[in-house]
């Protein structure tokens, strides 16, 4: 894994990591309908980046459409469960889209799956709609808008979060639903649990390599 | 090098946006400082949306129009063009906490007695957030945790017999905490200090005052 990782190495652009993604999943795709078996999941994570590199370089509304169909209905959903009604988390999951699209340029596939990015658009939107506690944030870091962040970094990134999402899946039912409570906004700081003993280690050292790799770039 | 992270259940409670806005603060100045729980929160981060990803129920669907109601939103306007960000690493005080003290250079100290100084910061009151200044070398006011405390240094350092905090660290204190950490010799040092204990001026402050009025 060490060279794979080395800072020096030449960066590739994030549109040669998409069509290799293209690839990829072409070939899962292949296989499973060779072997007649559920779709690979691992693919999913890199499919929503490509659709949104389209609406950040081309306002390609097609691709916007696939990712509002997907997206849309699950920040509904998300928002009803942290207490909102359903007139105001449709308005709230509409208006989360609008910042999708008009925010698609920053989103950093070499730090986050779409599905992550959607989720902190969702929750600062919530915080302003139940009027829940300000939340102010660390200054973002990112790219200048010539650069892309590494192809390698952007496919290992997109294969933990799918490789989570199924670690989460198969956690005790009770324990998932803290996590769940937790995330709906149920949940206070004292309620949480002191070792959640989740499996965040290996993402974390991604994005801890994709964060060195801005970081060096902007000294 | 910073020694001392936040929590694991910070950083949740943070992601998933149900903390206090004074232990917010702490949080975010931390971050602002530290590379390693940046990287922590945003694995918290991808939990969240691994929970979005799979938010769903039976009876929920966008309404009929939402898809060509936003499509007309989105469709006079461009998508932000990325900008490179220089945020200064050296300066006193991070962004998250600039936007609460104003001019770093006009910090609006109210005195303590013994040369310790306090800035309340306006904060929603369910925890109360102050930059704390303890003149070097001298002990840092003695307090009883009441809850939850967070101490964040910004500038010099403070130590007990155990653990030394330096810029960046962060102690996570409680009611079992019982120490009394003394400011290093050379610069004042400059803490966050947040607490979940109610807001009580009247009680608190002759109670900070104590050991540097010597009653």
């Amino acid at each position: 894994m060490g060279d794979m990782f080395d800072i020096a190495r030449p960066s590739h652009t994030a549109r040669q990591a998409v069509e290799a993604a293209d690839k990829i999943f072409a070939e899962r795709e292949t296989k499973r309908r060779g072997k007649r078996q559920p779709a690979v999941s691992a693919a999913n994570g890199l499919e929503w980046v490509t659709l949104l590199r389209k609406v950040a370089d081309a306002q390609d509304t097609d691709a916007f459409t696939a990712l509002f169909e997907h997206f849309a209905p699950r920040v509904k959903a998300f928002l009803i469960k942290s207490g909102a009604d359903h007139a105001m988390a449709e308005e709230c999951a509409q208006d989360v889209m609008v910042t999708v699209w008009k925010k698609a340029a920053q989103f950093d596939p070499s730090r986050a799956s779409v599905a992550t990015w959607i989720f902190t658009i969702a929750r600062n939107r919530r915080i302003d709609m139940l009027r829940r506690d300000r939340r102010p944030e660390p200054e973002d870091l990112s790219w200048g808008p010539d650069e892309e962040p590494d192809q390698l970094d952007i496919l290992s990134l997109q294969q933990e979060s799918d490789q989570l999402a199924a670690a989460i899946a198969q956690l005790p039912h009770k324990q998932r639903v803290m996590i769940e409570r937790a995330y709906f906004g149920d949940l206070t700081h004292s309620e949480i649990a002191d070792e959640t003993g989740l499996p965040l280690g290996t993402i974390k050292s991604r994005i801890r390599l994709a964060l060195e790799r801005l970081r060096h770039s902007l000294s | 090098m910073i020694n001392h992270h936040l929590s694991d259940k910070l950083l949740m409670a943070y992601s998933a946006g149900s903390l206090p806005e004074a232990f917010n603060l702490a949080v975010a100045t931390h971050i602002a400082l530290c590379d390693e729980c940046r990287a922590r929160l945003a694995s918290f981060d991808a939990l969240g949306g691994v929970i979005l990803e799979e938010a769903s129920a039976p009876d929920v669907s966008m309404e009929s129009s939402a898809l060509s109601a936003t499509l007309e939103r989105v469709k006079t306007g461009k998508p932000t063009p990325r900008a490179r960000q220089t945020a200064p690493q050296d300066a006193l005080l991070p962004a998250p906490l600039r936007d609460y003290v104003g001019d770093p250079s006009h910090i609006r100290w109210r005195s303590l007695g013994g040369g310790a100084k306090q800035m309340i910061l306006a904060t929603t009151e369910q925890a109360t957030a102050r930059l704390l200044l303890i003149p070097a070398g001298t002990k840092v006011p003695d307090h009883s945790h009441g809850g939850l405390e967070l101490t964040l240094v910004l500038q010099g350092a403070f130590a007990d017999e155990h653990d030394r905090f330096g810029r960046g660290d962060i102690e996570i204190a409680d009611e079992s905490t019982h120490h009394q950490p003394i400011a290093e010799p050379g610069e004042d040092c400059i803490c966050l200090a947040v607490t979940d204990a109610p807001l009580r001026f009247r009680g608190l402050l002759p109670r900070l005052a104590q050991p540097f009025l010597g009653i």
